[in-house]
Formats: structure tokens, C-alpha cells, sequence
């Protein structure tokens, strides 16, 4: 697995960076080939965590293995669950009453924006400006108490079921939500102040990175690091979910494809995701949180599909079920995986502190890729 | 009133009348090294503890606030676990070397105190050259560093090192050539002459809008010289984990830490003296009584106090500013600054010929 530590042929130096270093944000290991500072080539090496999800998700039930899945991304636990639900759901072909559909959707955009402040402040860390961080926790934490008193958990929620969601809301919600609101229009501007508009952090994003509308696509890669490029592929716009073709957002593209437009894309997304929480969040309908399903859910024989977006992407969920009460196969299509294939492709020619950067831009979670 | 200089003079005095020149040359020699010894050790614990409270008031958290009367002997607890802590040579290095650099590192921080007034009359070596001094043993420093990063054995470390070469090296340049507008307005390399010069004024506002480029310029070049961030390429913890001191741990790693903020201090006194005046309070052309009041504030809390504040604005820099890339770093300085420096010279030049400042 390691390679010799050393020199190639040429007299290139091999690094190892991780499984345990400051900037790969988990147990990914690279090995880098350098021509003094310059990168000439990056090779990921995978597994470091792979706890078999898909294999332990089969000899679960369709209510169990849902909490498996929180974590996987553990950023986006809302929406890994969500996947699952509604990939359940298709195969049972129940209906979900609406206002378990708007607590998904707002769940699903707390959480986005939970994910992308984190993503700010780690990708500011990875450039050395530590102060971000901070600030981007203020934000973060005031969504993981409003997670706490509706889930009960702050980080692995398991909050959605097949059928809707595990119970309803705190009372407290909607005061809650609207208070998270009011702060961060307040403290956004921060944002901008400290990092998006300071001259070392422009010019060590902008022209970094460059990644291609088509390699996107060739790549796979899904998420902010394709709409960064122009590749539009929100799956909320082009495969609608839930509530979401009746909401009002935008999907947000840049065209610049290098790691400032990545960047702009989470930055600008944030804003969208507020956009639909104010949709929401005073027109939640009353009614039933979850329908009456069966005790032991079984799935007819056959294969079902869905997809989500992610904070990361596009995450697939394919059930192939026999007709029991656990999956005969499930396959997860995660973001992060495609996402961290195109790193050799658009790290090679740039500087070894450029890596860093491009790996936070692709805004990588270690058990996402692994599983 | 009160201040340094009388000790000091009292000192010599008894000592003189007690034992014979030689052995009094001698005990004061002693009694210099003991203070400076003490003076690194205490700059590096509060330093250290008044960079994690400026960090932390920074990043809206509290700091440490445990140990003792808010967290106040945080750093003294800290300094007691890094001695007890295992200082381990790896077998690869070059073990001479290795555990060499480390005081390299401090012996140039402690020469380079010899200079600096810390007060009115209060200097341990008021040498003739003594800015000249200043920039040639501060430029020893990248020995150390670079003696670290090879020593090791450690990919890391050694990129680290060739970083911080390449940047050290660099930046000397403009600090020499912003610190020279001063030397030519003054038209000495003596400390305490470039003093005294200011006596009605600092540098920084006598000398009108080239004094200012030249005092920015310097603040940015000894950043980038210390290895401070946004210049901190040399450890860049999240490239390079730890730079060119990865390998080292225990005492060896503290003295690295300590030389750092004590180098910190250095570049920040010497600054204070060259374009703040140094231990000359504030004076306003007539305000007589005005300066007298500045007067009464003994000089040494001049010298610490505007010294500190500038030790806030490199610290204020590393908590704002994200860390430059190599090749961005090097433009910087042989693009923008040096040239900048260099004209920038040649206008003070001018205008200390032509007698165009206050």
C-alpha cells in the first residue's frame, strides 16, 4: 500500500501527505510526486476508513439502515437520510404528507448551510488564516442547537424515516430558525471582510485549480465543484424532490472554473438556502408529520433509484431488493468520491500550497469517499 | 525619578568601589548575560500567553483561563511540560547538527538584544554600528532554520527550510533598505544617536510620506523575516505539518518557539526605536506643557509600550490574514517592495539633503 519513501528516476520527490496530516481533514493519504515545490503528480490512496456501509446496510431493515448512513457524510447527515427515505419510499410508493415535506426541505437547507460554514472555515484554515474557523462556528452552532432540540442529536441526526420524519417539530423551531436567520444577515458581511475580499486569499484562489466544463463532466464530479465549471447539475432544479420545484431559488453558476468560482458557488449557495428557509418557514402546512406505514417495511421485488444534492453533490441510493425486509444489494453514488478523482487532474503543474486549496475547494469528507 | 538608568549607573558605581576594574568588568558581564537569559525567558511566556489571548479576543473565544489568575500562567505550565517532554533525535538525522540548530537559533535572538535601549540610557551595547549590527546577526537566523530542516531528514522539514531560505534571504533586503531612510535622515548607525535625533519628533512624522513607506515596508519585511504569518511558509502547518521543526520536540522545540517570539519582539524594538522614537516620549513642537506631561512617563514604558504595540499588529496580522504561496511571496518582495524600497531611498535621500523634513 505505502510506496517507497524516496526519489523517482528522475529525481522527483515523493511526499506522503496523510493518512494523518493537518489539511487532508481526515485519513486520506496522497502521495505526491514534486519537482521542488511544483506537483507532478497525486495519487489518492483510499480505505483508510472504510467501515463497509453498503455490505452492513444489507443485513439491515429498511428502517435500520438509514442510521447507517448519517455516517457516511457526516456534514450532511439530513440529506444522506433523506436519500434513503425516499428511496424507500419509492419502492413502498407511499405518499408523504406535506408538512413532513416542508420539515425535510428545511432540514435538508439547515444543513447545507451548516456544511458549507464549515467548509469556510476549514478551507480558510487549510490556507493558514485560522480566525474564520471561529467565526464560521458562531453561525454553525446556532444550527446544531436548532438540530438538537428538534433530532435530539447535533451532528448524526437521524431525524427522516421512511414515511416522513421521526417526530415533529420543537415547539421552539420556528423562533429558533428565525433567530438563525437574523444573525447570520448580521454577521454575512464578515464573511466577505475576512476572507472573500482579501487580496492574498484572491490571488491564492483565483486562476488555481482550473477545472473544465467538460473534465467535470468526464470526471463525474457533481456538486459545487461542477457548477463552478458551468456544469449545471443541481438535482433540486433538473430531478425536483420533495417541495422543491414549487420553491423560488436559484441554481448558482459560475463559469471561471478554478478554485475562486468553487468557492463563490458554496458562498452564493448559502445565500439560496436562506432564500428557501424564509420561503418556509412561516408557511409550514399543519397535518401529519409522517404516514402509517407497516411495522416491517418489505420492498416489492425489483431496483429503485434516487438522488439528492448534496452539500457536496449528487448522492445516488440503488436498492435492489428481492422482495425481503433488508436490501439484497444497496450501492451509494457518493460525491466526494468523483469529486476527489479530478484532484491529480487539476493539481499537476501547480504548487504544493495550491493542493491544499484545491482540496478545500473540492470540500472533501473522508467517509464519504471510503464508506 | 525613577528609572533604569540610575540602577544601572548605582550598580556600577558600588561594584567599582568594591573590586578592582577588571573583576567588576567581569561581574557586570555576568549580571548583562543573567539579565538577558531572564529577559528571553520572560519575553517568550508573555508573548505566548499575549498572543493566545489577542488570538482568542480575535476569534471570539475566551483564551486560556485555568491556570492561575485568567489563564496568566498558562505558558509557565506549558514551558514546565515542554522541559520534562522527551527531546528525541530521530535516527535518520544528522544528530550534531540537529541538536545544534535549535540554540543557533537562540544565541542569535539573545546577540541581538545587545543593541536595543530599553530605556533612557539603558543599553548593553551602545555600539557605534549598531544598526548595521542588528541587520547582519538577524540574517544568521536562516542558518539555524535552514541547519534544522537539512538536519532532520524529513521531507517536510527540509522544504520548510528552503522555503524559509529563499524568504529570509529576500526580505532582508528591504528591511536593510527601509531601516537605511532612517540611518540617512539621521546620519548615524548608532542607536542611541537615531534617538536622540527624534527628540522632537519620531522619524515616522517628521519625515513625511516616504518615512511612512518606509516604516510599512519594514513591518512587512521583518513579518516576512520572523516567519510570521501571512509569511509563515516555513511551518505552514497545513502544507507542511510543522516545516522545519517536525522533527523536533521537547526543550529543543521550545527554544525554536521561544527564539521566534523573541526575534518577534527584536524586529518590533527595533522599529519602535528607528521610526517611533524609541524611549523618547510624544512631543508636540510648542506645547510645552503637554511635554512635560509626556516627560513624567518614564521612558521605559515609552520603549515597551509602543514596542508591544507593534508586537499587537504582527499578531494582528496572523490572526486576519490567510498564508501567501511561495512563488507569490518571492513576487512580493522582489516585484513590489524592494523596488518600492529602493525609490523610496533615493527620495529620502534627497530630501535629507535637501533638508526637506521638520
Amino acid at each position: 500500500m505505502f510506496e517507497e519513501v524516496g526519489t523517482t528516476i528522475d529525481g522527483d520527490m515523493i511526499i506522503n501527505v496523510g493518512p494523518q496530516h493537518p489539511a487532508t481533514h481526515g485519513v486520506l493519504h496522497l502521495v505526491i510526486t514534486l519537482n521542488g515545490e511544483t506537483i507532478k503528480k497525486v495519487e489518492p490512496h483510499l480505505g483508510f476508513i472504510h467501515r463497509s456501509i453498503e455490505k452492513m446496510c444489507e443485513s439491515l431493515s429498511y428502517r435500520q439502515f438509514i442510521y447507517v448512513t448519517s455516517r457516511m457524510d457526516y456534514l450532511s447527515a439530513h440529506i444522506n437520510n433523506h436519500a434513503c427515505a425516499l428511496c424507500v419510499e419509492k419502492g413502498l410508493q407511499v405518499e408523504i404528507p406535506p408538512r413532513a415535506q416542508v420539515i425535510r426541505v428545511l432540514m435538508d437547507e439547515l444543513t447545507r448551510i451548516a456544511s458549507h460554514e464549515l467548509w469556510w472555515g476549514a478551507m480558510a484554515m487549510d490556507l493558514g488564516a485560522f480566525t474564520p474557523f471561529f467565526h464560521a462556528f458562531r453561525e454553525r452552532e446556532s444550527i446544531n442547537d436548532i438540530m438538537e432540540e428538534t433530532c435530539g442529536a447535533r451532528l448524526t441526526m437521524n431525524y427522516m424515516v421512511p414515511g416522513g420524519v421521526m417526530q415533529d417539530l420543537h415547539p421552539n423551531f420556528q423562533k429558533r430558525t428565525k433567530e438563525f436567520l437574523q444573525l447570520y444577515k448580521r454577521k454575512i458581511h464578515e464573511y466577505d471582510e475576512l476572507v472573500t475580499g482579501n487580496i492574498i486569499f484572491q490571488n491564492r484562489m483565483k486562476n488555481v485549480g482550473y477545472l473544465s466544463a467538460e473534465d467535470a463532466v468526464s470526471y463525474g464530479c457533481s456538486g459545487p465543484a461542477a457548477r463552478g465549471s458551468g456544469v449545471s447539475c443541481d438535482i433540486r432544479k433538473i430531478y425536483p424532490y420533495e417541495i422543491y420545484d414549487k420553491l423560488e431559488f436559484d441554481e448558482v453558476l459560475e463559469t471561471a472554473g478554478d478554485s475562486f468560482a468553487r468557492y463563490m458557488i458554496r458562498i452564493r449557495e448559502m445565500q439560496q438556502s436562506i432564500r428557501i428557509i424564509e420561503q418556509l418557514i412561516d408557511n409550514i402546512p399543519e397535518g401529519d408529520f409522517q404516514t402509517k406505514t407497516k411495522a416491517v417495511l418489505k420492498l416489492p421485488k425489483g431496483e429503485f433509484y434516487t438522488r439528492v444534492e448534496t452539500a457536496r453533490g449528487e448522492l445516488g441510493v440503488y436498492i435492489v431488493s428481492e422482495g425481503g425486509t433488508t436490501p439484497y444489494r444497496i450501492k451509494f453514488r457518493s460525491p466526494g468520491f468523483s469529486n476527489l478523482s479530478v484532484l491529480d487532474h487539476i493539481a499537476r503543474g501547480s504548487k504544493l500550497g495550491d493542493l491544499v486549496a484545491m482540496m478545500g475547494t473540492l470540500d472533501l469528507v473522508i467517509p464519504d469517499i471510503d464508506r | 525619578m525613577w528609572s533604569f538608568s540610575n540602577i544601572a549607573n548605582n550598580l556600577h558605581e558600588w561594584l567599582s568601589n568594591t573590586f578592582n576594574p577588571t573583576m567588576t568588568l567581569i561581574i557586570e558581564m555576568v549580571l548583562a548575560g543573567v539579565a538577558v537569559i531572564g529577559l528571553f525567558a520572560a519575553l517568550g511566556l508573555v508573548l505566548v500567553i499575549m498572543e493566545r489571548k489577542v488570538s482568542a479576543w480575535m476569534q471570539i473565544r475566551l483564551g486560556p483561563n485555568r491556570v492561575g489568575p485568567k489563564g496568566m500562567l498558562q505558558s509557565l505550565a506549558d514551558t514546565l511540560k515542554l522541559l520534562v517532554k522527551e527531546g528525541l533525535t530521530p535516527n535518520g538525522a544528522d544528530k550534531f547538527l540537529f541538536n545544534l540548530a535549535p540554540f543557533i537559533a537562540m544565541i542569535v535572538a539573545m546577540l541581538l538584544m545587545a543593541p536595543i535601549a530599553f530605556a533612557k540610557d539603558f543599553q548593553l551595547w551602545d555600539l557605534n554600528i549598531g544598526v548595521l549590527y542588528v541587520s547582519a546577526v538577524s540574517s544568521l537566523m536562516v542558518i539555524s532554520i535552514l541547519m534544522a530542516g537539512w538536519s532532520s531528514n524529513n521531507k517536510y522539514s527540509l522544504m520548510g527550510a528552503m522555503r524559509s531560505g529563499a524568504q529570509i534571504v529576500s526580505y532582508e533586503l528591504s528591511a536593510g533598505l527601509s531601516v537605511l531612510a532612517v540611518v540617512v535622515m539621521t546620519g548615524s548607525l548608532q542607536v542611541s544617536d537615531i534617538i536622540h535625533s527624534q527628540a522632537d519628533g519620531w522619524w515616522i512624522f517628521k519625515g513625511h510620506i516616504p518615512m511612512v513607506i518606509a516604516f510599512v515596508t519594514f513591518i512587512i519585511a521583518v513579518t516576512a523575516e520572523t516567519n510570521r504569518a501571512p509569511f509563515d511558509l516555513a511551518e505552514a502547518e497545513s502544507e507542511l505539518t510543522a516545516g522545519f521543526h517536525t522533527e523536533y520536540s521537547g526543550m529543543k522545540f521550545a527554544l525554536f518557539f521561544l527564539a521566534e517570539y523573541v526575534n518577534v519582539f527584536i524586529v518590533c524594538a527595533i522599529g519602535a526605536t528607528l521610526f517611533l522614537g524609541g524611549w523618547m516620549p510624544f512631543h508636540i513642537g510648542n506645547w510645552t506643557a503637554f511635554n512635560h506631561v509626556m516627560d513624567y512617563i518614564p521612558s521605559s514604558i515609552w520603549f515597551f509600550g509602543k514596542t508591544f504595540f507593534l508586537i499587537f499588529v504582527i499578531m494582528w496580522f496572523r490572526w486576519t490574514f490567510p498564508r501567501l504561496r511561495i512563488d507569490q511571496l518571492l513576487n512580493l518582495e522582489w516585484k513590489y517592495l524592494l523596488p518600492i524600497s529602493m525609490i523610496n531611498l533615493l527620495i529620502v535621500t534627497a530630501m535629507a539633503i535637501l533638508k526637506w523634513h521638520f
